[in-house]
């Protein structure tokens, strides 16, 4: 009897995406370079030098609340775009069930921007992906190491100038190259019938 | 040659004779190799999906235990390395200290597309075979191999340990 009720107590209305737009763009009129709509998802793109401002507006709003970060990661644009990175906030809001994308865009010759783990802690691992595999720098993050990659590696993988197939043998990464070569010396020891 | 007349000695295949009830005549090789392959215990290197199914293969249906392959937790313990999965370069310093680590007499069973070629992953961060950094005994292909697959794999490999000659010796 009470389910709908209480889903009704729970979930309290959401705002149209293309309104949430509409606020960012009021707040920060300077910041928002272009608002997308595709499918009903709605993408605001904007300057990387408020973004923190911009997502921590986001989530402390009471009307807006939105209190979790669904996914961050970076797209590389290569040069299909002027700026060649975009790190991307997919945000949500559990109070009033909507969503909306956020992009923020960051050049190649400054790959810096600030980090949000303080406004969401989830983002830690997300961070140290984006900086593992794209070489961003994320200002101000706690503990920004390589996370997937060995420590030691030269490069960032998923940036679209890397080479699909890795490095040569003779440069590719230390600690494997010693593991061949010393298979390879320590093969006369090996059974042999 | 024992004359098999005179002790009563009955050949029950080449280099084995039998006298009732229990007593065996045979050579070193066979008896050794005999108790070899017939307890293969295997250190376990699950590192992707080949790893559930040869999880499959050890419970009850399919039956490792059957042909003495018994999983073992520790390098130590084992006579063989089952390499179930993709080895990413990561990786690579692992395996070899865990293979280094086992006992002779050692063998490297190499399971899966990804653990013999690298399968479809030919990136940045995969190992194109295990072959490139230790000594393989047998591949098993398959994506992942149905269990039938990996059980032809093992017996491959008692067949090869079955034709060792002389690998007990410490002249060799």
């Amino acid at each position: 009897m009470a389910v709908t009720e209480v889903k009704a107590g729970i979930y309290a209305a959401g705002i149209d995406p293309e309104q949430i737009a509409g606020r960012i763009k009021e707040h920060f009129p300077e910041q928002v370079i272009e608002v997308t709509n595709h499918r009903d998802q709605v993408s605001v793109i904007i300057k990387k030098d408020q973004s923190v401002a911009i997502l921590r507006y986001l989530h402390d709003d009471p009307h807006l609340s939105f209190d979790h970060l669904n996914d961050l990661t970076a797209v590389d644009w290569s040069s299909k775009k002027e700026v060649r990175f975009e790190v991307v906030y997919n945000l949500m809001s559990l109070k009033y069930r909507h969503r909306i994308r956020i992009k923020a865009q960051v050049p190649e010759n400054n790959a810096k921007i600030g980090t949000v783990v303080p406004i969401w802690a989830g983002a830690d691992w997300h961070e140290r992906e984006c900086y593992d595999l794209f070489g961003i720098e994320f200002v101000g993050h706690p503990d920004l190491r390589r996370i997937l990659m060995p420590e030691d590696w030269e490069g960032y993988p998923l940036r679209k100038d890397y080479p699909l197939k890795g490095p040569d043998f003779e440069k590719d990464w230390p600690g494997f190259v010693e593991v061949v070569k010393r298979s390879q010396e320590l093969k006369e020891f090996e059974w042999d019938d | 040659m024992l004359d098999t007349s005179a002790t009563g000695l009955v050949q029950v295949e080449e280099d084995t004779r039998i006298l009732p009830p229990n007593l065996i005549v045979t050579s070193l090789d066979k008896i050794v190799n005999w108790g070899r392959l017939s307890s293969i215990w295997p250190m376990t290197f699950g590192l992707a999906c080949c790893a559930i199914e040869m999880m499959a293969v050890g419970a009850s249906h399919y039956d490792f235990d059957r042909f003495g392959v018994i999983f073992r937790g520790s390098p130590r313990q084992s006579d063989c390395v089952i390499i179930a999965g993709t080895v990413t370069k990561k990786m690579v310093p692992v395996i070899r200290r865990v293979y280094d680590q086992m006992p002779e007499p050692r063998y490297v069973i190499a399971v899966g597309s990804c653990a013999c070629t690298g399968g479809i992953f030919r990136t940045y961060s995969t190992v194109q075979g295990a072959g490139t950094f230790l000594p393989v005994d047998v591949y098993v292909p398959g994506c992942p191999p149905r269990p039938e697959t990996f059980l032809e794999g093992v017996m491959l490999l008692q067949e090869k340990i079955r034709k060792e000659q002389a690998r007990w010796s410490p002249w060799r």
